[in-house]
């Protein structure tokens, strides 16, 4: 990251703000007292540019979903499935974060990109999708669903936000699987995979995909591509859920931490990370 | 990546475009409708940042669909219809712009027209047009092959020679596209073209569509 070695740090030392450093303007400043506080008790950083400043601390505290999330629609429903963990730059900030936001018994979005940002306005969609089922006495399509959130994820655009979410659900129109972006882009579509790890995930996804399997076949495809994709991307991790969404609405399947399937799905190791001996060819 | 052209013939006109939607380097999509039915004799082929552009286009066709009901049904010529893309695109590049290309084919009075239009509102009524790096390969091609009395047999073959071209030399080149016609009988889907890069896997392939 171009972070670590640019950002001016000066304004940490003690003395940044002892007074004869401080310029005869600053110092006025300094003394003058807004609403009872001194200035001094709120200083800015002491840095050239402070806009890049605050913009590259932010990014670096932001706590964002390097993550891995899926949905597919198959015969037997909507299977979505997601990883759990959450990520600072290098640092894990959290390996059990829920990433499947249930917007009500029968539609549920999922979380990629800034964390804050998702569940805000996640959480926002299932009040706008509530209103809409007091208002008009019937449940939201996904569709109609996915596209409040676009039009509201557009109205923001250019504006910083980082999403990339998946609604799903089953209305009268049966099984429907929408992909919606900070970019206010919003595809319809049987298959698709969100966030870092999602490179991993489509890979075991797409040839392992197809319309006619069971239930149990598509939960474990679902667990399957999750895990591969944790067991590549240090930015994916924890556990992985599966939520299983039909005719009466969404369930649950299971939450497996990606170790112990690990340990099941290769009670040896994974052959493909074995050491080799360089000199033994 | 987009790759999106278009061309006039002697009574029609045909646009072309690939129909992938997606993420950086991820096709997310492959089978994504980009030309969109202004009316029965006006279709709309768009380009640039997918969030844009869906929304520009939902936003001027519902606006040119409300201009017909308030005058009892008066249908907008495709020059008109152009001029108000054009304004509304030029009112927004000061205030936020759409990031959004777009080629609008017409029919009106027995005659055929294309309008080219980009995000900086630039205007410019064509016999051919096209965008991006794909629009690198398929201008100069229709450039060489296009001429006044052009038939429908002979567009399809200055298509085919441009999707192949597109093919052999684009790196990022797109799997499937879209070619749509619009003549006295209205817009409709003439042909699609490409392999969906999707039908490697077979179990996917029984997937009934939509």
């Amino acid at each position: 990251m171009a972070f670590s070695g640019k950002m001016d740090l000066r304004c940490l030392s003690e003395d940044y703000y002892s007074p004869d450093v401080l310029s005869d303007d600053d110092a006025m400043l300094d003394s003058r007292e807004v609403g009872g506080a001194p200035m001094a008790s709120f200083p800015l950083p002491a840095v050239d540019d402070i806009d890049t400043f605050t913009s590259e601390v932010t990014n670096l505290v932001k706590p964002n979903h390097g993550t891995t999330t899926l949905g597919f629609i198959f015969e037997g429903g909507v299977i979505i499935a997601v990883d759990s963990r959450a990520s600072m730059g290098p640092y894990i900030s959290s390996q059990t974060v829920k990433k499947v936001i249930e917007i009500n018994p029968f539609l549920l979005g999922t979380m990629a990109g800034g964390a804050a940002d998702c569940q805000f306005w996640q959480r926002n969609l299932g009040v706008q999708c509530r209103l809409f089922e007091l208002k008009h006495k019937r449940r939201i399509t996904v569709g109609a669903a996915s596209k409040l959130l676009a039009n509201t994820l557009f109205s923001y655009r250019g504006m910083g936000l980082s999403m990339g979410t998946m609604v799903a659900g089953w209305d009268p129109d049966g099984p429907a699987l929408y992909y919606v972006d900070s970019d206010a882009q919003r595809i319809k579509g049987k298959r698709f995979s969100v966030g870092s790890g999602s490179l991993f995930a489509y890979g075991v996804l797409d040839t392992g995909y197809k319309w006619d399997m069971s239930v149990e076949e598509a939960c474990e495809l679902g667990r399957r591509a999750i895990y591969h994709a944790t067991f590549r991307d240090a930015y994916s991790g924890g556990t992985v859920s599966v939520y299983h969404v039909t005719e009466n609405g969404w369930r649950k399947v299971s939450g497996d931490d990606v170790g112990d399937l690990h340990y099941h799905y290769y009670p040896e190791g994974n052959p493909t990370t074995q050491v080799v001996d360089p000199l033994d060819v | 990546m987009d790759v999106c052209f278009g061309l006039v013939g002697i009574d029609f006109a045909l646009l072309v475009s690939d129909t992938n939607a997606g993420r950086s380097v991820v096709i997310m999509k492959e089978e994504e409708d980009k030309i969109m039915k202004v009316d029965d004799s006006k279709m709309l082929a768009v380009t640039g940042e997918p969030g844009d552009s869906t929304n520009f286009c939902e936003f001027a066709i519902a606006n040119i669909e409300l201009y017909r009901f308030r005058n009892n049904g008066a249908v907008l010529s495709t020059k008109a219809v152009a001029n108000f893309l054009r304004g509304e695109l030029a009112t927004a590049l000061r205030k936020g712009p759409y990031q959004t290309n777009l080629l609008l084919a017409g029919f009106d009075k027995g005659k055929p027209s294309l309008y080219y239009l980009d995000y900086l509102a630039t205007l410019h009524k064509q016999n051919t047009a096209s965008f991006g790096y794909g629009g690198m390969f398929t201008s100069s091609l229709m450039d060489k092959w296009w001429k006044p009395d052009l038939t429908l047999d002979e567009a399809m073959l200055i298509v085919e020679r441009c999707l192949a071209e597109v093919a052999t030399r684009l790196t990022v080149a797109p799997s499937q596209y879209i070619v749509k016609i619009v003549d006295k009988d209205g817009v409709r889907l003439l042909a699609k073209k490409g392999q969906p890069a999707a039908s490697a896997f077979p179990g996917a392939g029984v997937v009934p569509s939509a």
